[in-house]
């Protein structure tokens, strides 16, 4: 009885922030269904592109082939060369500084009165506006850019990370004290598991910031990269290859969620893999 | 027999018994209530002494005083003749809401408190295997908590607590959230298994019959503010048939005798 009111408990903690049940759960689907689901959008999309919605929307077929024309000539891997760099550094960066800070917050009331309210208050702004201050500041170089990165990813990775160390499971930190636990094994072995459903819904949240940051950087702050090959397919009217280098980000970003949910399966909660 | 040779020793002389644990004076105050008041009680080694009363008696706070995990306001509390006043080797706790780690294994559960005092894991993992099998899991290993129903979970909270090997065992409730079937059993279980663990266990319930069931001795409290009202030992033959005690006139006796007792705090 007391029983599945805890675990009921536990799900519904966590299922604004990560709804881990429900990705659990099409982990498990056949990929049959996602890619039904896949074919459904292409479908529309090629169908809308027909009409045609605008003069401006190119068909699905004329983006695919759009995309293969692009890494053919190269176009596309020079620009994510460059796109990867203040991405792949602003990312990791917010990632364990984020993490870090945020379990800082969580453990120690002095860090949490000092450094939260500043991440509430990004969280709040529209933090593009930032984005050409950065550039004055900074320059237009990579700094600026793994900056815009990480004034996007950071606030979502540092507030989940300190809810998540906060609101750990009370039971368990009197379960590892009695057990004679020091403070670093209770902060290794307990906490950070306990809190990582959480944390990885944070780092989630955090990594798609960071695409979003990266791409605003590069329509704002310099056109290279990904930014600079929409700005420059859209001002060509090429409107296929700049759908086509949309698509690829998106699609990109995509990849990279699933793999962070597939690392936090792994690694860190083994028991929801077969739940 | 086991159960009627170890109580046969020290019954003749009542007073002088080698007692592992002493509580001397302790008392607790929560804000405005008074949990406790000037609690004095021995616990004898290798005796199941339970602690009874209705909610409200502070008997779970005493308990977690004995395990170091609520510092008491006034008193002392030795274990083998040494003052403590936080968790000790010599105690090992199970929880009324069986806290375990959701994301570990049934071996890693029940090997934790030596994983955390630095045992090597092959060491660790034989040791949590033999307790495993001692509570009836062996198969389980692999399993995680949430594949279990909530009695074999609290399984692996004996499990954890006898695998570091305390000399003291401080139950918490640790049949509250099992239903009445597998409770049943389990106690059946816990008689066995203190005839052939030697160790003291100290037993919070507010259920009569599982109190006299099970105990050697039964402490009875009385609410607001928790004191000691009655000390009673059953006479029962725990030697035979477990399902027998439940028909045993002296079982049926007291129980008859604490629920009388503690009628009046009941409205």
């Amino acid at each position: 009885m007391a029983v599945s009111i805890r675990t009921d408990g536990e799900a519904a903690g966590l299922a604004p922030l990560s709804n881990r049940s429900a990705t659990g759960a099409s982990w498990d689907q056949p990929v049959l269904l996602r890619l039904v689901s896949i074919a459904l959008f292409a479908g529309i999309w090629e169908v809308a592109g027909r009409i045609p919605v605008s003069f401006a929307f190119p068909t699905f077929s004329d983006t695919v082939v759009a995309f293969f024309g692009l890494l053919a000539d190269g176009s596309l891997a020079t620009a994510y060369l460059s796109t990867l760099q203040p991405l792949v550094l602003g990312v990791i960066l917010s990632a364990f500084l984020g993490v870090g800070l945020g379990t800082i917050c969580g453990l120690w009331r002095t860090g949490e009165w000092l450094v939260i309210p500043v991440f509430i208050v990004l969280q709040a702004a529209p933090v593009a506006a930032f984005i050409p201050m950065v550039t004055f500041v900074y320059g237009i170089g990579m700094t600026a850019k793994t900056l815009a990165v990480m004034i996007l990813a950071l606030p979502v990775i540092v507030l989940n990370t300190y809810k998540a160390v906060r609101n750990v499971n009370e039971s368990l930190l009197v379960m590892c004290r009695s057990f004679l636990g020091t403070r670093w094994q209770t902060v290794t072995k307990i906490i950070l598991p306990d809190a990582s459903p959480v944390i990885f819904a944070g780092l989630r949240l955090g990594v798609a910031a960071g695409f979003v940051g990266v791409v605003l950087a590069e329509l704002l702050i310099t056109p290279t990269g990904i930014g600079d090959l929409i700005t420059f397919h859209r001002s060509r009217a090429d409107y296929a290859e700049m759908y086509a280098t949309i698509a690829s980000i998106i699609a990109l970003s995509t990849l990279t969620l699933v793999f962070l949910q597939w690392v936090e399966v792994r690694v860190f909660r083994p028991e929801s893999r077969g739940a | 027999m086991g159960a009627t040779a170890l109580r046969n020793g020290p019954s003749p002389v009542p007073a002088p018994i080698d007692s592992i644990v002493e509580v001397r004076g302790i008392s607790k105050t929560y804000g405005n209530v008074e949990a406790l008041r000037g609690i004095d009680l021995d616990f004898p080694r290798g005796k199941l002494t339970s602690l009874l009363g209705p909610s409200g008696c502070g008997k779970t706070t005493l308990l977690k005083i004995i395990a170091g995990l609520i510092r008491a306001d006034g008193g002392t509390v030795a274990i083998n003749g040494k003052h403590v006043t936080a968790p000790g080797p010599e105690r090992a706790f199970v929880f009324q809401d069986f806290a375990l780690m959701p994301w570990a294994t049934v071996m890693r559960n029940v090997a934790f408190g030596l994983e955390l005092r630095g045992t090597n894991k092959a060491e660790r993992e034989a040791i949590a295997r033999r307790y495993i099998a001692e509570v009836g899991l062996a198969g389980f290993e692999d399993k995680y908590p949430h594949q279990l129903s909530g009695g074999m979970r609290q399984r692996v909270g004996l499990a954890r607590a006898l695998s570091v090997d305390a000399d003291v065992l401080l139950l918490d409730e640790p049949f509250s959230a099992v239903d009445e079937q597998n409770r049943r059993k389990f106690q059946e279980d816990l008689i066995r298994l203190r005839t052939n663990q030697n160790k003291t266990f100290i037993f919070v319930t507010h259920s009569i019959e599982e109190a006299v069931y099970i105990s050697d001795r039964i402490v009875l409290l009385s609410p607001r503010p928790g004191r000691v009202s009655q000390i009673i030992e059953p006479e029962i033959d725990r030697s035979g048939d477990p399902e027998r005690i439940h028909r045993d006139r002296h079982y049926l006796d007291t129980v008859e005798e604490i629920w009388q007792g503690l009628k009046q705090y009941v409205e």
